[in-house]
């Protein structure tokens, strides 16, 4: 890692727990807005949107 | 037609589904060119080494988790003086994504502090005032988590928001105070804007775009969870007083 | 509402828990504190201004959950919200009830408790003080926590959660007077803020607890 020099762990890592941190952010709230759009799907019985 | 209308969740809804992915898009578009350009094509400064790319991650989320603050504060106010739900759920949806932005800026601070100051914390009046700031978001979120009824939660959490925004505030000049009482006049300073160079500028100013797009994609995708959850709510207690009468 | 106050600390004092409880926790905070940094003077010396403090806020956050609790639970909550007394003058009166019977033996106590942690002599006026005048903020802001969390079962834990980061202005101006006056610098100026800090939390917060409570009477 001559790009980054001697700090290289240190910006690797923040880089990595930020990143990790919004992926993580970004699953939780995909997956949640799927569950419910497909509980809302069922429970209104035909339309999906709305 | 008045901005008011978007309160109305049927209208938000309706609107906010094409807008969505390419909010999401250009939020990814924005991140990515940020964080790349600021991690591979600015050159090192000469005291901090390479770890001034984590300014890239660090200031953004900073900002973003005091004004994701602010917009829980106004959308609470919205919702005490107003009644629209939409505003209510917004402010809930803004309230881990803040969080998480708390807790983004206290790492790489702590990470950053770690080779340059020697140490993974100190005492400073911003970073405490951030640690103070993620314990109003965990106040925040559990109150909402905690409460059943919808509106009596939205009610008080707002309360508490409206409550909280003046003591983190007042935190925030009382630990000014405090610190300076510790150490006088030597504190760390965490203010590189006075010599950011261009160089390191603009591809902060791309990343700080990146994230107040995400940010705002987030909220909107999770207050579309939260109207379709209350919609499931409505529907089935309808469904139960219609069982109760046949 | 004199009347309520009287009732509240009737209550308090009969029912025993409460006023007691919040001492008893204070003393023993107060003892470990040794055991955990260890005996030498001048160590306890140093951190004693910070460790009554806290340990004075932890002592009040105790009997917290019992403010609209009791209330809650036999029903006269609701009467007393429709009662021609607003219901701003209720927070108000409850908070006045609980420093009574929280923040002000505390503040009595505290000295005794400073001979424990070594404090340094010239502090002692400064802790009775800076207590005296913070502990009613803690009491005002306690009752907008219990407030918020009378409609949840077990809402205790929660209830610390909310009102602790609440509680941080007071504890850093107050352990700031006393800690001054144990170096024997001036104290005008965090004496001044907590007083302030006092004074708006008397004047605004009952608006906020009533309206809290009036969210949950609903």
């Amino acid at each position: 890692m001559s790009l980054l020099g001697a700090y290289a762990l240190y910006v690797l890592s923040a880089y990595a727990v930020s990143l990790v941190l919004l992926a993580g952010l970004v699953w939780l709230s995909w997956r949640r807005a799927e569950r419910v759009r497909a509980a809302l799907a069922r429970v209104e019985g035909v339309r999906a949107d709305g | 037609m008045s901005f008011w209308e978007y309160a109305n969740p049927k209208k938000f809804m309706v609107t906010t589904a094409p807008v969505l992915p390419w909010l999401f898009a250009a939020a990814g578009v924005a991140l990515v060119t940020g964080l790349v350009w600021g991690f591979f094509f600015t050159p090192e400064e000469a005291r901090q080494g390479s770890t001034v790319k984590i300014i890239y991650l660090h200031v953004p989320s900073a900002m973003m988790a005091i004004n994701a603050w602010v917009m829980m504060l106004v959308a609470s106010l919205i919702w005490l003086v107003r009644r629209h739900h939409v505003s209510a759920l917004a402010a809930r949806a803004a309230g881990p994504v803040g969080m998480v932005m708390t807790l983004i800026a206290l790492a790489t601070g702590a990470i950053w502090g770690q080779p340059m100051w020697g140490t993974w914390w100190v005492w400073d009046p911003r970073l405490t005032s951030f640690l103070i700031l993620f314990l109003f978001y965990l106040g925040y979120i559990a109150l909402w988590e905690a409460i059943d009824d919808p509106d009596t939660a939205a009610d008080l959490t707002a309360v508490l928001c409206i409550v909280g925004s003046v003591f983190a505030v007042l935190s925030r000049y009382a630990v000014n105070f405090w610190n300076q009482g510790l150490h006088q006049g030597a504190s760390l300073s965490m203010d590189k804007q006075e010599n950011v160079a261009n160089v390191f500028y603009i591809p902060l100013l791309v990343s700080i775009a990146g994230f107040v797009l995400l940010f705002l994609s987030l909220v909107i995708l999770r207050t579309r969870t939260e109207i379709r959850v209350r919609r499931i709510r409505a529907l089935e207690a309808r469904a139960q007083q219609g069982e109760g009468r046949a | 509402m004199i009347a309520l106050l009287r009732r509240d600390l009737r209550l308090a004092v009969r029912a025993g828990g409460g006023f007691g409880l919040g001492l008893a926790f204070f003393l023993i905070v107060i003892v470990l504190v040794p055991f955990g940094v260890g005996p030498e003077g001048a160590v306890l010396a140093r951190i004693a201004p910070g460790m009554l403090w806290v340990a004075a806020l932890l002592a009040a956050l105790l009997s917290l959950d019992r403010i609209f609790a009791l209330d809650q639970e036999d029903g006269s909550l609701p009467l007393l919200a429709t009662s021609p007394l607003p219901l701003e003058a209720v927070a108000l009166a409850k908070g006045v009830a609980h420093w009574l019977t929280t923040g002000l033996p505390l503040t009595l106590a505290a000295p005794g408790l400073g001979v424990l942690l070594n404090l340094a002599p010239g502090a002692y006026g400064w802790l009775v003080l800076s207590l005296a005048l913070g502990t009613p903020a803690l009491s005002m802001i306690g009752t907008f926590g219990a407030a918020l969390t009378v409609g949840i079962r077990r809402g205790g834990l929660l209830m610390s959660l909310l009102v602790l980061p609440l509680y941080v202005p007071v504890l850093i101006f107050g352990a700031e007077v006393v800690r001054r006056g144990a170096e024997g610098m001036a104290v005008a100026t965090p004496l001044a803020m907590l007083g302030g800090v006092t004074a708006g939390c008397l004047a605004a917060l009952p608006f906020a607890t009533a309206a809290a409570l009036r969210i949950n009477l609903r």
